[in-house]
């Protein structure tokens, strides 16, 4: 196998997915030396990631007249010249194979012939490269997503192919991640002298590092192609009219005030005033207390019958309040009832949601930043500690609803949905309807149901404002696994709403989205926070944080685990006197990391049950 | 729980064995086992596999505690062979609608202990074996084609995927307002738990589909099937599997040399 890089040629070379009117892509005319570094643009829906998938010689023609034109690699198709290739594929559950690192980083190097005893080697340098320090035998499913992007990344660049094609490759990762996996391909590519075609939204990152942009045009055919600062400085109007991330262009910026970014939307009217309007949801003062966490960690490690049932018991008990939650440390942390043996994702945290605010939890890939927000959505069990509920929030939307426990994880259902909605990374999982029109029906019928009263024409008329505000009515009668990746975002960020939840929880609700996108997102955000809806959001876009404002939680990585400093007061025990207090979640709310503790309460997994 | 994770049993004795040697002890087993129907045979060499069980460092209660539901599947295959075997030998209890013999009696016990031997046979297997392992030895022992061999082992971390989205789906259809509490339970939340059943199902057999044909292109995309392949992996095999062939072979050797000598032994054919 030659080490030098691939050349690509297309002439006239178009596809079109079987059973669609429209190709993906066509007519593209294009040669790319060896060792060439391009990146791909173009309007979302212009075929970049088919045209990627081409490359590889994936694309499979059924009819056999999916393909127009040709395309080589090396002077042959690609089909014949896979050895050659490595494609990294958008979704990061994809790029993984086998169940070990080491078998997984091995799988493409043996399926190319390398000799075994310079696999390891190979191995160990990718991982290496892309900043993942894992054992050989790590479980490649108990990986983050950020974890599993780069292990895809390290797995193609142990092929040391000569033709490289990533397909949003950082994506997942966090902000220093994107810097160092970036710079770990160029070096990669650079070293071999591997031609490498890059997909990616965000321009920024990769403009300074290739030869050459080139733009699709949703039509077809190609709109710019040359050099990267004369693309950005001819096209940059045509690029963000596409929705394209162009360096130094925000869609939104900052929040107006970043410590009360609730207190007035960018054009919006005062608050109290919008909410007002709300049907359903009573008005909500900004900055009262809904949700807080004490010595809260979390753990994705289902509990046992024994330790559930105890800890149903136990909530049972306390009746009313939240208990005084006295933090524990060490062995104490991981006992009956509020505490029990597992291996912890992150924690221990103490923070607050309050009404209208925003609340960022970032941090390193595999920080366990959304274990933490699913265990604050009431989805999980905590591994130790307690989420409690206020007062304002256990009474339900307008008084309407009917007051339940502090609990959040004993919540009915219907309960929860109404309180705390929680919109998930991967949007398909929380998919239950046929169409894009009756999921956004679903949440406002259940809730009506919570509160034993009829409906009525209340679901339809959410869903179609939704549909508007969301730009999907152009999908309404689609089914939703059939949408753009865009749009299932937004459609997922819209059953959550449509059921008017206090609080919104969103796992990487940025992630895929162009800039318009983007934008429109933000707009929405800020509209429910004005109108007291509290937000949290597990990210990494910085951009993102600071438009929404409000405060941020950083989780240290998964090597210096742990946060929060010895609690001062008990957020929880006093909920209820406190919310009436009207305290400002962003004064109090986060106690900052105070660096690796010493007392690490990880408790190692139980084995050998 | 994760299929692919290390095998629980991986640090006993029959963990160091090699992968080959035990799938060939369990062909050997299998044959011995179904080929006789007397319960001389299988009652040997399910008492023999519980003391070698417990000799290679793995608790034999625990075991029959996780098999459970083959236990109890055993236990009814041999109480219904009871019930319909031929009617040979003395009539030990007359129920009405049927009669049990000395015949039908041991028929049915011979039934129940092979399917229970044969259990612990491939549980002993599975316990101390990766897939991966397994996998190794199908294509490179036994010459299986890498293609099939790879596809499976892929198959089965799907598996252990899909086992940890089973959970997220329950948590993902909870946000959506379905389905059971979280940590509430008893009647309210069992009922939410059996009407969700359903629908859950359908959406992972959805999850499954879509993960099953993204892996494929991605295998596809990491040069498989692109021509001859190397192993990092050798299966190898030493003095550990020598004795577990020994020791292993004996076990059928010594349960049928018991039966013929007591003079029970009988083949499935040919009674």
């Amino acid at each position: 196998m030659s080490g030098a890089g691939a050349r690509v040629r297309a002439e006239g070379f178009g596809w079109r997915h079987p059973g669609r009117e429209e190709p993906a892509f066509s007519g593209l005319d294009l040669e790319i030396p060896p060792g060439q570094k391009v990146l791909l643009l173009g309007p979302s829906g212009a075929g970049k990631s088919t045209l990627l998938h081409a490359l590889a010689g994936l694309l499979y023609e059924d009819d056999g007249d999916e393909q127009a034109g040709l395309v080589e690699v090396d002077g042959v198709p690609p089909r014949e010249a896979r050895g050659r290739i490595g494609l990294m594929q958008q979704d990061p559950e994809a790029s993984i194979v086998m169940g070990r690192v080491l078998e997984d980083l091995a799988f493409g190097p043996e399926n190319l012939g390398v000799d075994p005893a310079l696999i390891p080697g190979r191995a160990r340098e990718a991982l290496a490269a892309v900043g993942l320090g894992l054992d050989d035998d790590h479980p490649t499913s108990a990986l983050s997503g950020g974890q599993k992007q780069r292990l895809g990344l390290a797995g193609i660049l142990a092929m040391r192919p000569g033709l490289l094609l990533l397909d949003e490759p950082t994506a997942n990762l966090d902000p220093e991640g994107v810097e160092e996996v970036r710079d770990a391909v160029v070096a990669a590519a650079e070293a071999r002298g591997s031609t490498l075609v890059i997909v990616e939204h965000r321009v920024q990152v990769w403009v300074d590092h290739v030869d050459r942009v080139i733009v699709l045009r949703p039509g077809g055919g190609i709109s710019h192609d040359s050099a990267p600062a004369e693309v950005l400085s001819r096209a940059r109007e045509e690029l963000v009219a596409a929705g394209v991330w162009v360096p130094g262009h925000i869609p939104r910026g900052p929040a107006p005030d970043a410590r009360t970014a609730s207190a007035t939307t960018a054009a919006g009217p005062a608050p109290d005033a919008r909410a007002g309007e709300t049907a359903g949801s009573g008005a909500l003062r900004s900055g009262a207390r809904l949700l807080s966490a004490a010595s809260l960690s979390v753990s994705r490690q289902p509990p046992d019958r024994r330790w559930t049932r105890a800890r149903r018991r136990a909530v049972r008990r306390s009746g009313e309040a939240a208990p005084a939650f006295a933090p524990a440390r060490g062995e104490a942390a991981a006992a009956l009832p509020w505490g029990r043996p597992a291996r912890l994702a992150a924690g221990p945290v103490d923070l607050r949601v309050a009404a209208g605010e925003h609340l960022a939890i970032t941090g390193a890939n595999g920080a366990g930043k959304s274990t933490l927000a699913l265990t604050l959505a009431g989805l999980l069990a905590p591994a130790g500690g307690i989420v409690a509920a206020s007062g304002e929030l256990r009474s339900g939307g307008g008084g309407a609803g009917r007051e339940v426990g502090w609990d959040p994880l004993s919540w009915g259902p219907e309960e929860l949905i109404t309180r705390v909605g929680a919109v998930f990374q991967e949007p398909e999982h929380q998919f239950v309807r046929p169409t894009v029109r009756a999921e956004l029906e679903l949440g406002p019928r259940l809730a009506a149901r919570a509160r034993r009263e009829d409906p009525g024409e209340g679901p339809a008329r959410i869903a179609e404002s939704l549909l508007r505000r969301l730009r999907l009515d152009h999908v309404a009668e689609a089914n939703p696994f059939t949408l753009s990746g865009g749009e299932k975002r937004r459609l997922s960020v819209g059953t959550a709403i449509a059921a008017r939840p206090r609080v919104l929880l969103l796992d990487e609700p940025t992630f895929g989205q162009d800039a318009h996108t983007w934008g429109e997102l933000v707009d929405l955000l800020r509209e429910l926070m004005a109108e007291g809806t509290a937000v949290v959001s597990v990210t990494h876009d910085l951009a993102f944080v600071s438009a929404l404002g409000g405060s941020r939680l950083r989780l240290p990585g998964p090597a210096g685990r742990a946060a929060a400093l010895p609690a001062d007061e008990d957020p929880a025990s006093d909920a209820a006197r406190r919310a009436s207090a009207g305290e400002r979640a962003a004064d109090a709310g986060l106690r900052p990391a105070a660096g690796p503790r010493s007392a690490d309460p990880r408790v190692p997994a139980r084995g050998g049950r | 729980m994760d299929v692919l994770s290390e095998a629980p049993g991986a640090h006993s004795a029959l963990g160091r064995v090699g992968a080959g040697t035990k799938l060939v002890l369990l062909a050997v087993l299998s044959v011995v086992f179904l080929l006789s129907a007397d319960w001389v045979t299988s009652g040997t060499g399910l008492l023999l596999l519980v003391v070698l069980t417990s000799a290679t460092g793995l608790n034999p209660a625990r075991i029959a505690v996780r098999l459970w539901p083959v236990l109890t599947a055993a236990l009814l295959g041999g109480w219904a062979t009871a019930l319909l075997a031929e009617k040979a030998g003395e009539t030990v209890a007359d129920l009405g609608v049927t009669v049990l013999t000395t015949g039908s009696l041991e028929a049915g016990a011979a039934i129940a202990l092979r399917s229970g031997a044969l259990a612990l046979a491939s549980v002993l297997l599975l316990l101390t074996t990766d897939a991966s392992e397994i996998g190794q030895a199908l294509a490179q022992t036994f010459r299986l084609p890498a293609r099939f061999v790879l596809a499976a082992v892929a198959a089965l971390r799907l598996v252990g995927v899909m086992v940890v989205e089973w959970g997220t789906l329950a948590s993902a259809r909870r946000a959506r307002g379905l389905g059971g509490a979280g940590g509430s339970s008893g009647l309210r939340g069992l009922a939410g738990a059996c009407a969700d059943f359903g629908p859950r199902t359908f959406a992972l057999v959805v999850q499954a589909l879509r993960r099953a044909s993204r892996l494929s292109t991605t295998m596809e995309a990491r040069g498989f099937g692109s021509g001859p392949r190397t192993w990092l992996v050798r299966p190898r095999y030493g003095r550990a599997d020598l004795v577990a062939l020994v020791v292993g072979l004996a076990v059928p050797a010594v349960a049928v040399a018991a039966s013929v000598l007591s003079g029970q032994h009988r083949l499935i054919f040919g009674g």
